[in-house]
């Protein structure tokens, strides 16, 4: 499913990196830990989170991912936002909490 | 043989990854394959983060060889006094703060070992820390 599809099915607000719309959602990774992002995540995942800060995007583009959603409508910083624009890897959020998303998303993909 | 160097500062967090993004694009350019690309951009973006959350400053050498890549991180900091004790999974010094932004969970270095074909790491406490990873394009 592309990343389009599933903003618009889960109603999530796109943020930035509309270019990457078209993106192909192929797993999804729910984690708040960097590092754990780093070492787990499979590329072409969706990875869901709490953190608002810019290395968000730097993780998201060294692995590959097709997307970011931040959680309980959390902000994210303008310097991340404009990193987003820049990588092409959209930058979602939605009100609902990780575990509600995650479950959401996964009905989605599997 | 191409070869890069940069220079870290301590607690700029916002710039990093930059050295990773640029080694990723560099090996997209030379077609290397990309899991070994991603391999090699998780070691080097962690051990950008390190010099960013304790030391001062760092230098980053990037060599890249026909057949491998070889990446070293010096910086001056405040050093690893158990190396043992840093490469195992949960354990870390990092500050409050830092732990915040979903660093410092004690993943790092067994990322960075996990994502190397040869690593090297040696550390002076109160002076800083070397530590030089290889990647080979093709599996050995």
């Amino acid at each position: 499913m592309k990343v389009i599809e599933l903003a618009a099915k889960l109603g999530l607000k796109v943020m930035g990196g509309q270019d990457g719309l078209n993106k192909e959602v192929k797993a999804g990774y729910t984690s708040d830990l960097l590092s754990d992002v780093m070492g787990n995540v499979e590329a072409g995942s969706i990875w869901v989170t709490l953190q608002t800060h810019k290395n968000v995007m730097a993780v998201a583009s060294l692995k590959d991912l097709s997307a970011i959603v931040i959680v309980n409508n959390y902000a994210p910083d303008q310097d991340l936002i404009n990193q987003s624009e820049e990588e092409g890897i959209p930058v979602l959020v939605t009100s609902d909490k990780a575990f509600e998303i995650s479950a959401k998303i996964y009905n989605l993909i599997k | 043989m191409m070869e890069f160097s940069f220079e870290i500062n301590g607690g700029d967090f916002s710039n990093a990854g930059m050295i990773s993004s640029l080694v990723k694009k560099t090996l997209k350019q030379l077609n290397i394959d990309g899991m070994i690309i991603r391999r090699t951009v998780v070691a080097l973006y962690e051990a950008e983060v390190n010099i960013v959350a304790h030391a001062y400053s760092g230098v980053v050498n990037v060599n890249i060889f026909p057949d491998k890549i070889k990446i070293k991180l010096t910086d001056k900091g405040t050093g690893i006094a158990d190396i043992d004790l840093a490469m195992q999974q949960g354990y870390s010094t990092a500050s409050p703060a830092v732990r915040e932004m979903g660093f410092g969970a004690g993943m790092g270095l067994p990322n960075i070992k996990n994502n190397t074909d040869e690593l090297n790491l040696e550390s002076t406490v109160g002076v800083g820390t070397m530590l030089e990873f290889t990647n080979f394009f093709e599996p050995k």
